[in-house]
């Protein structure tokens, strides 16, 4: 059988490395790596948070929100159960179905695979936030002039999803439409009004092709 | 007799539907929204073996857990472990996290067995494991025999046998199974995420031993159920028990991982036919055996020869019980698998038969409908023109086509579907049904038909539902919603303008007149009842679909390209909610084609792809352009589409891809892997079955 010990093929593996400093010099190593270590648990203690609840401060559709979060909280379980934003669903909580999606600074993310604790400083953007009084968004009005939506469970990540790209793409074809869902899911079969709904809302009339015909 | 207006200004109509700027603003409330004042998170601890007997569990240390309220276990010890995933206790607690921590904490005593069986072949054997100890693993199911069928083989001039078969396909709504349950001395409340508040009302007042008065049920919204959500659910008892326990609101919501092992799945099977016809290509001889599993209780039936009448035909079929999370209703039960055996069948003999495949149908399926279905989908689609031989597409990305038909005979209506209208001086209306809206849109076809009736404007009419305290309505199962409360909603607006005619004389209050006809009530609302009237609504419905599939030959990938779909659904009460369920029903059957598989593993018992990143859904890059043609027959009355809209789809992919590649791929989900077998580019594709 083919010996395959690291020696056998060259003078650098670890063990001959270890080797060839000798006793005394692995000894010192041992000691200052110990004190590094020590250094940084100290360090890292000042500045480590939780496990229980540590304040926590999110701005979310404009307003600054102080909430008290364990840092195992999520993103999402902050805002649905702590804040009362339960427009974000949760439909996996492990970043595989996107109803989670919000807005951190414009940028779509799954809100279930964020710590609350690292979404601080920065915009966040939910469903919630995006009509203007009870006028709807371009994309929001849209989806409902389409019928891009059903149970309506997995509408609040397709419609920021769709919000994040007309941001960035005004002008979207099909395909960057597909593209920027690609991370969504739904469950009714939505799909083809969703297309159609963010292509109304980058101004691209399609026509859903339905006829009705008469029994005769 | 009741009939339909003639001329409409609302029904057949697109209407948006009234909620969904609720939806999209973020602001309608599901199950899985509702805070109720000092609610606790539940959450269940599942068995991690397929099959055990659980001594004992001690609660003790979860109890002790910082924030747990409450933990309970599921049944008396010991219990006897039947599937991978099985429930064994709860708890509640007030967060997310201290109820992981807790699950984590309880001790649970077991013995593991290792005599389960989760693979339906294995499950036959004479000496397999029996799931339960009371009854065989194998209980014969729906057979029958007219004809003389040996016989009839031998005049046939084209005989063919082939093996096709379905995966177990799991409903997994996006939101999951769950509620919020809050226990008081007045009773309980429990906000569901279910299709049948009054079923879910009256399986949690059995289970807590409590009169139905007692116990209400609330459902404003919900995230789709498709068939698994018709039941208060263990999850659902489990809440309301906590509940009592902790003396606090529960919402015991289940996570994806549970929601893929206990809460319903539609049966796998496996389909041996053979079929022959005479030299003019009519259907002689039929002989199916077929078994498949619903997991560890329930049926695994299917019609045969489905749609087909033929005279003599044997069919033998069996239930086989395996170590897996028990099936329930999902979406068309039995209808999906029962049109892609026979369905698949068809192309093959056509296609032994040198006949057309369309020409085949149209020669054997004698139902008036589909066969006019069959001649304006073969025309929008361009069946003609596109139809080639089996195999004779070229390059080495080949397009192929196919078509198949449904029928869903279930359907109807529930009979016992009654609502009130509260009718304001002011003129405002508010109805009020005891049923729920799943996502099909039952609240808007409640405000178009009410609107129509009344001569006023859908946005006029506020639309309360989804609440026991409500007159009772039905479950939304079998595609009967709409036709249940639309001639419910008729019958409540035809009392209500006899009623403002006897009260305040004005002969016709619609429209024009409603304000002035309202004020006449002088300071009391009135309100009325009404309940479904005979002739407003009926079943079954029709269906075909064509399929046109692009198969790349190198790597196996299936792209779907068109989907034509040609439904009958009676009188269209709302053509964009219609139409979506159309979309919806395509692309299920598209999933159930080509992606959608529980997958388990024979030697641990576990379900392998308990969540979304294994378990694979069509996504917006996989749908197809999806052209619907509706055929309009008003005087038919009202009936549901939910369900033959995806029955069909299945087939016609599958016949679409055999087209292109010259093979049949007689298994679902129809994967690169078996692609590629097929064409004998890699060895037989042996899938884990169930």
């Amino acid at each position: 059988m083919k010996n395959t010990e690291p020696e056998k093929f060259g003078a650098h593996s670890r063990r001959t490395f270890l080797k060839s400093l000798g006793t005394v010099a692995a000894t010192a190593a041992t000691a200052q790596v110990q004190s590094v270590a020590a250094e940084l648990e100290k360090a890292n203690a000042e500045k480590t948070a939780g496990p229980g609840a540590v304040p926590v401060t999110l701005t979310v559709d404009g307003k600054n929100l102080k909430l008290m979060l364990e840092p195992r909280v999520t993103l999402l379980d902050a805002l649905r159960n702590y804040a009362g934003y339960t427009g974000a669903k949760e439909g996996c909580d492990r970043a595989t179905c996107g109803a989670c999606t919000v807005l951190l600074d414009g940028l779509p993310i799954y809100s279930c695979q964020k710590l609350a604790i690292e979404a601080q400083g920065v915009e966040i953007t939910t469903v919630e936030g995006l009509a203007t009084g009870s006028k709807l968004s371009p994309v929001q009005q849209a989806f409902l002039d389409a019928d891009a939506l059903m149970c309506g469970y997995c509408t609040p990540g397709f419609v920021m999803s769709v919000t994040a790209l007309l941001k960035k793409n005004p002008h979207p074809n099909a395909d960057d439409v597909k593209h920027a869902c690609a991370g969504n899911t739904c469950r009714c079969g939505t799909h083809p009004r969703i297309l159609q709904a963010a292509l109304k809302a980058a101004g691209v009339e399609t026509a859903g092709k339905t006829e009705v015909i008469d029994y005769v | 007799m009741s009939s339909w207006p003639a001329e409409t200004k609302y029904i057949s109509k697109s209407t948006p539907r009234i909620d969904a700027p609720a939806k999209l603003t973020g602001q309608a409330r599901y199950a899985s929204d509702i805070q109720a004042d000092g609610w606790l998170y539940g959450m269940i601890l599942r068995s991690k073996w397929p099959a055990a007997k659980i001594l004992s569990v001690n609660l003790d240390k979860a109890r002790q857990v910082p924030g747990i309220k409450a933990a309970i276990t599921v049944k008396d010890f010991p219990q006897t472990i039947r599937f991978y995933g099985e429930e064994i206790a709860a708890v509640a607690g007030t967060s997310k996290q201290a109820c992981l921590d807790a699950l984590r904490a309880i001790e649970v005593q077991a013995e593991p067995r290792n005599d389960f069986v989760v693979n339906e072949d294995d499950a036959r054997k004479e000496n397999a494991p029996q799931v339960w100890d009371s009854r065989p693993n194998v209980s014969p199911g729906r057979s029958r025999e007219q004809g003389t069928v040996d016989q009839a083989f031998t005049e046939c001039a084209a005989v063919i046998e082939g093996s096709y078969s379905t995966a177990v396909q799991i409903h997994h709504p996006m939101e999951t199974h769950g509620s919020t349950v809050s226990w008081t001395d007045e009773g309980v409340t429990a906000w569901a995420s279910t299709q049948g508040i009054s079923a879910v009302r009256d399986g949690m007042a059995g289970a807590l031993e409590l009169d139905h008065s007692q116990v209400r049920v609330i459902t404003e919204f919900m995230g789709g159920g498709f068939g698994a959500k018709q039941s208060a659910g263990i999850e659902g008892v489990l809440a309301a028990r906590l509940s009592r326990e902790a003396r606090a609101p529960v919402r015991l919501m289940l996570t994806r991982f549970d929601n893929s092992l206990a809460v319903g799945n539609r049966p796998s099977s496996f389909q041996k036919i053979k079929i022959g016809a005479l030299a003019d290509g009519t259907l002689h001889a039929f002989e199916m055996n077929a078994y498949g599993t619903p997991g560890i209780n329930g049926g695994a039936n299917i019609p045969a020869p489905y749609i087909y009448r033929i005279p003599n035909t044997r069919v033998n079929q069996s239930t086989v019980l395996v170590n897996a999370g028990p099936s329930c209703a999902f979406r068309a039960p039995d209808h999906p698998p029962a049109s892609f055996g026979m369905e698949s069948a068809m192309d093959d003999l056509a296609v032994k038969l040198g006949m057309d495949p369309l020409e085949f149908r149209l020669k054997n399926d004698s139902n008036e409908i589909r066969q006019r279905e069959y001649k304006l989908g073969a025309e929008k689609f361009g069946w003609k023109e596109k139809y080639q031989k089996p195999g004779s597409s070229a390059g080495p990305v080949k397009t192929g086509i196919g078509c198949a038909g449904a029928a869903w005979p279930a359907g109807g209506a529930s009979r016992r579907t009654q609502g009130d209208a509260q009718i304001n001086p002011d003129g405002s209306i508010e109805f009020r049904l005891g049923v729920q809206d799943i996502g099909t849109g039952t609240k808007t076809v409640i405000a178009v038909v009410a609107a129509e009736m009344l001569g006023l404007k859908p946005e006029q009419i506020t639309v309360k539902t989804g609440d026991t305290n409500y007159p009772p309505g039905p479950t939304s199962g079998g595609s009967t919603t709409c036709a249940s409360i639309s001639p419910t909603v008729y019958d409540i607006c035809a009392n209500a303008l006899q009623q403002l005619q006897t009260q305040g004389g004005i002969a016709d209050a619609r429209g024009d007149n409603w304000f002035a006809a309202c004020k006449k009530l002088g300071v009391t609302p009135l309100v009325v009842h009404g309940q479904w009237q005979q002739g407003l609504s009926s079943s079954p419905a029709y269906g075909v679909q064509f399929a046109e599939v692009a198969v790349d030959t190198e790597t196996g990938l299936v792209t779907v390209k068109k989907v034509v779909a040609v439904h009958d659904c009676g009188l269209i009460i709302d053509k964009l909610t219609t139409e979506s369920q159309i979309n919806g029903g395509v692309i299920m059957g598209m999933g159930y084609a080509l992606y959608e598989e529980r997958v388990m593993d024979d030697l641990s018992g576990v379900v392998l792809n308990p969540n979304f990143e294994t378990y694979k859904l069509a996504g917006i890059a996989d749908v197809p352009e999806i052209e619907i043609v509706l055929i309009n027959m008003p005087e038919r009355g009202v009936i549901g589409i939910g369900e033959p809209a995806t029955v069909p789809t299945a087939a016609a992919i599958g016949n679409a891809v055999a087209n292109a590649i010259g093979a049949r791929v007689g298994s679902l989900p129809i994967t690169p892997a078996k692609i590629l077998a097929a064409l004998g580019k890699v060895p037989p594709f042996t899938a884990s079955k169930s």
